[in-house]
């Protein structure tokens, strides 16, 4: 169900947003200024940081990182291996994380009888596993790849299984709200014209539901990008000096050469991290801006 | 839920279509195909307590085999920490001291800002406004913690907190990694606070107002009141992504164990200690190597205690109207 005061804001809110006289005295306007300050401080601070960032990072944001590996020599030394590896690892992290995320949000949502305990373990559990902090899901890969026999753990699908444990619960909990936010009658006309259950879910509330469901799944995915935790724990090597090319392949991401050439003693590797971070940075912030775009634009008002 | 019906059709009253009362439209057949699928579906649904299993069971097994070599109460009580010396020290307090003053400052920051900027959006901010304003905000949590790291250790220590303040910090310390840790956090407070202020029912803000109360008095003294378990969980949330932050911590507080006195000295977290001894190789079923665990496990007890405390308050919000 979405908020009440969204579909009828004009009646719903008005009452409370006319100034009146009582809302010009002192007191009141000092409120409202701390208010106001407190956005200010939160957007100024996504201001600064993405200024210093740029302003770092921009005098090395040339060919050379996108071409070269990682080197010992600042002047050498670029990106192209983190860049591969990222674009690589969410590929295949996508590809395990997405289809199991909407079976489970689908058969929570559309399909379980909400008066069996173990529907509402799933719930409570999907709830606390969201919460769960991201290098833990690290050690848990550690262990899964001893487990599965795997003698190197620095490798795309352990980077991949890693970041999509991570964003499994993100998915889940994003892809149920929105199929809760198709009304019920689309079900009932649907059901009611003969079609199965699967036939609806598959047919009408899923399709109905698309627009919510990519939001939260691409928000999801640019926050697996932007993760280095939990690759940290499978011993990511930062000096990757090929292309990954499998899924049993070596392989290093964006996120973690930035960390690395951030704890380097010399300037230059910290501008090489700066630069890496610009590049990082616009492929997020077109992520983001693609998820809020589909939200806008595609998203069904009932 | 009457409340509702004010100025509009009933929201999530009587439902006014759909199948009588006591029928319902799923099928009667037996169909095998469909039994298929849905089987497949609860596979996936089930594979999340798998995965929380997974999670203990890969924690517990080698916190185990450390705890047989490291007593407990050394672990929990001990003030020196300090695995890879000769000879070793494992008292574990130096961490959870460290990650509680990270998360501490962090709170600081977060909770004013985040606080006033939810209300601000949630009861003052015109609808477009809101609607622009909120996705810029929640940008703030879309940045990687790598570059909030980075902007910790090379723009808040190294020209807020000692060119422009002229604070005796080092280069590590806990109070950039806190500030920026806050700034990181701030989304989440405010996102969760706002959706608390707006489930207030609007019936409650036109009777404070019809007693003559204005637009402030109303806002702090009944819809704030009215929300505090919403925001409670969203105060308790932002607790437990404080708790678990690694990246920021890692790159900007230090990673050397400390018993951290004052917020200008360096110290490592729970987490910091996770990532740093994870890039060293240590050898499957070390004790170094357990050791990760332990910690790890203690993190997770942590947070998990954390999370119940977040979701128990969130049902009582919901329970309410």
């Amino acid at each position: 169900m979405p908020a009440p005061t969204e579909k009828y804001s004009p009646d719903v809110r008005l009452a409370g947003r006319q100034a009146s006289n009582s809302d010009k005295n002192r007191r009141s306007l000092i409120f409202l200024g701390i208010l106001w300050f407190s956005l200010l401080v939160a957007f100024g601070f996504l201001v600064v940081l993405l200024v210093t960032t740029f302003l770092d990072g921009i005098g090395r944001y040339d060919s050379r990182l996108f071409t070269n590996y990682n080197n010992t020599t600042p002047e050498d030394a670029g990106a192209r291996a983190g860049i591969l590896g990222s674009i690589m690892v969410i590929a295949v992290t996508a590809l395990m994380a997405i289809p199991i995320g909407i079976g489970a949000a689908l058969y929570l949502e559309e399909f379980s009888r909400k008066d069996r305990w173990y529907n509402r373990l799933f719930e409570l559990n999907i709830q606390n596993l969201s919460a769960v902090p991201a290098i833990l899901y690290g050690l848990l890969t550690l262990g899964l790849m001893g487990a599965l026999g795997f003698k190197e753990r620095n490798i795309v699908f352990g980077g991949a299984l890693a970041l999509a444990l991570l964003i499994l619960p993100v998915i889940i909990i994003t892809t149920r709200e929105a199929l809760r936010a198709v009304p019920q009658e689309i079900r009932d006309g649907s059901l009611a014209l003969g079609a199965t259950q699967w036939q609806t879910a598959w047919r009408q509330t899923l399709p109905a539901a698309l627009p919510g469901i990519s939001t939260g799944t691409i928000l999801a995915l640019s926050r697996a990008m932007g993760e280095a935790a939990p690759l940290l724990l499978l011993g990511v090597a930062v000096y990757i000096t090929y292309d990954p090319n499998g899924l049993t392949s070596g392989f290093t991401t964006m996120p973690i050469q930035i960390f690395n050439w951030t704890s380097a003693p010399q300037e230059e590797f910290k501008t090489l991290a700066a630069a890496t971070s610009i590049l990082l940075l616009s492929i997020l912030l077109a992520m983001n801006g693609i998820a809020i775009y589909i939200r806008n634009r595609f998203a069904k008002r009932w | 839920m009457s409340t509702d019906q004010i100025g509009g059709p009933p929201l999530a009253g009587p439902r006014t279509v759909g199948p009588p009362e006591g029928f319902s439209l799923r099928s009667t057949n037996k169909r095998y195909g469909e039994r298929v699928i849905i089987a497949g579906l609860f596979t996936c649904g089930a594979l999340s307590v798998l995965i929380t299993i997974g999670i203990a069971w890969a924690l517990i097994a080698p916190a185990i085999a450390f705890f047989q070599e490291v007593s407990v109460s050394e672990f929990l009580t001990g003030t020196k920490w300090a695995p890879r010396f000769k000879p070793p020290a494992y008292g574990v307090l130096p961490l959870v001291l460290g990650t509680l003053w990270t998360t501490g400052i962090a709170l600081l920051v977060a909770v004013p800002f985040g606080l006033g900027a939810a209300v601000y959006l949630a009861e003052y901010a015109p609808e477009r406004r809101r609607r622009t304003l909120k996705p810029v905000l929640e940008l703030l949590a879309g940045i990687p913690s790598v570059v909030y790291g980075f902007f910790a250790l090379e723009f808040m220590t190294k020209v807020v907190l000692q060119d422009w303040l002229s604070l005796p910090v080092g280069t590590f310390n806990v109070l950039s990694a806190g500030i920026v840790l806050g700034v990181m956090i701030i989304p989440t407070v405010a996102s969760l606070s706002e959706d608390a202020l707006t489930a207030v029912p609007l019936a409650i803000r036109q009777g404070s107002f019809a007693l003559g109360a204005n637009k402030m008095q109303t806002t702090v003294r009944v819809v704030f009141p009215a929300a505090i378990s919403g925001i409670a969980a969203a105060v308790v949330l932002g607790i437990s992504r404080g708790l678990g932050e690694t990246m920021i911590v890692a790159t900007a507080a230090g990673q050397r164990p400390n018993m951290v006195s004052s917020p200008f000295e360096g110290g490592q977290t729970m987490t910091g200690f996770i990532a740093n001894a994870a890039l060293g190789d240590s050898r499957v079923g070390s004790l170094e190597y357990n050791t990760l665990f332990a910690v790890g496990l203690l993190l997770f007890l942590f947070t998990l205690v954390v999370n119940i405390i977040s979701i128990r308050m969130v049902r009582r919000f919901r329970e309410a109207y």
